[in-house]
């Protein structure tokens, strides 16, 4: 950094759907995360500040906040990486309801979830024998390729497509209802197909691949609702959906 | 549409998905014209030749390989698109993208260059 | 967009693949010979071969640039699913009255 400095200047924005950012001034330490960052003004220069954390270690997805025009999880950002000059800019994530300051309403991320049918329906009951599947079989390496979404909502955020279009299910969602379709356990499949061909479905995304790109846990939502497009078409043709 | 979050949507493939759909809006308002000028020959040849005449200038001929590359563009943008959604997942997307600009733009000039 | 307008849309885009190509070559190679209005009518006019070619192309972009449009109304203006689909099947129309008008200009022997 060029002139060594000592504190960052950092813009928080505070309100709901209707706000405006303020400006805070925050030691800058070592090794310091943009949550650590936002934790301080809470509790040594604003206490009235509202902010969502959990884990602290990038495992559950709660901090995922807007820093510097990209949605990133705020406890696994550091600092070094993104103030540049010094400077942060930190606000709720994109495309979803602000309740207050930091903190948005998940609602309609997870009911695009229920809507992609993103629910496992088992076809099995515990008296059945347990349903064999090989891990290296295509089906289960595509569902294990994009099983680890911990719901942050980051790719919601960052998807244009979902800025845009409010039917777009979106690729948390989308992604999901993959893993679900290459899940041959599940015995809700017709319903799920119709359900992702359906307005808003698969067929809006345009492949911009942000949510590829931001996801991290180096999903690839794109690939998976690629995928997605293949299945209905062909259930599609085939006269089934 | 709102474009104020334009500044951090630096990303190769965003730049790709809006070149596709401007490239599509922009044929989308040639084709009418395009028609129009070739439907002068119900008139006879006359009409056309005369617009052939016309369209001899620079100018014009600068915006006929603009057009080119637009075509070629949005098709190439589109290939780009349907092998990645049918064909196996493949990654370098950046890489294609720009490859297809690339291609795009040297076609275009290459025309450019033989009708100059 | 929805799977069935997906799959029109796409279809059209797979077709007009090869006829775009084939449309840049002609284009090449007209602009090389340097072709008169009568040079390209006396090619084109009473040729079936032609006729195919361009009506496809025409029935193809028609059908494309409709649920293209569409899609960019539904996204970057105001308008809901039904006005833009309206407002987008008049374009559809017009393009294709259009393209048939002049293909029927130019094969018309």
């Amino acid at each position: 950094m060029s002139d060594s400095r000592s504190e960052l200047t950092v813009a928080l924005w505070r309100g709901a759907q209707q706000g405006r950012y303020e400006t805070y001034k925050v030691p800058l330490r070592e090794n310091q995360t943009v949550l650590d960052v936002v934790t301080f003004v809470q509790r040594h220069l604003d206490p009235t500040l509202s902010y969502r954390f959990a884990c602290r270690v990038g495992m559950c997805g709660s901090c995922a906040m807007t820093v510097n025009g990209r949605p990133r999880w705020t406890c696994r950002t550091h600092v070094s990486r993104v103030a540049a000059r010094g400077q942060l800019k930190i606000g709720p994530l994109e495309n979803l309801p602000v309740i207050k300051d930091l903190a948005t309403d998940m609602r309609p991320f997870f009911e695009k979830w229920q809507q992609a049918k993103g629910a496992f329906a088992p076809s099995r009951t515990r008296s059945d024998d347990f349903a064999p599947i090989r891990p290296d079989s295509p089906a289960r390496m595509a569902a294990d390729a994009a099983i680890e979404c911990i719901n942050c909502a980051i790719c919601y955020a960052a998807c244009d497509t979902v800025r845009w279009n409010s039917d777009y299910l979106g690729p948390a969602a989308l992604n999901r209802a993959w893993t679900l379709v290459n899940d041959v356990r599940d015995g809700a499949n017709s319903e799920r197909l119709q359900a992702v061909a359906a307005t808003g479905g698969c067929h809006a995304c345009h492949s911009h691949q942000s949510c590829q790109e931001l996801c991290p846990q180096q999903l690839n939502p794109t690939a998976s609702i690629a995928g997605l497009k293949r299945r209905t078409t062909w259930a599609y043709l085939k006269g089934e959906i | 549409m709102n474009l104020r979050h334009l500044r951090h949507r630096e990303s190769v493939l965003w730049i790709a998905a809006l070149v596709h759909r401007l490239s599509g809006l922009a044929l989308a308002v040639f084709l009418p014209v395009h028609f129009l000028t070739l439907g002068l020959a119900i008139r006879g040849e006359a009409p056309l030749e005369s617009f052939l005449r016309w369209s001899d200038q620079p100018l014009v001929k600068f915006a006929e390989s603009a057009l080119v590359f637009l075509l070629m563009l949005h098709m190439l943008g589109g290939l780009r698109l349907l092998v990645i959604e049918n064909l196996p997942w493949r990654d370098g997307q950046k890489e294609a993208a720009t490859i297809a600009a690339g291609l795009s733009a040297a076609i275009a000039f290459f025309l450019l260059a033989r009708m100059l | 967009m929805n799977v069935r307008l997906y799959v029109w849309q796409r279809l059209t885009a797979a077709i007009m693949a090869p006829l775009v190509l084939a449309h840049i070559v002609v284009i090449f190679y007209a602009t090389r010979k340097g072709l008169s209005a009568a040079d390209i009518l006396a090619r084109t006019r009473g040729s079936f071969a032609w006729a195919s070619f361009y009506g496809a192309f025409v029935v193809a972009a028609a059908i494309h640039a409709t649920i293209g449009v569409r899609n960019v109304l539904t996204e970057w203006s105001p308008l809901e699913d039904r006005g833009a689909g309206m407002l987008a099947g008049v374009f559809g129309v017009l393009l294709f009255l259009l393209g048939a008008r002049a293909v029927v200009a130019v094969v018309l022997p």
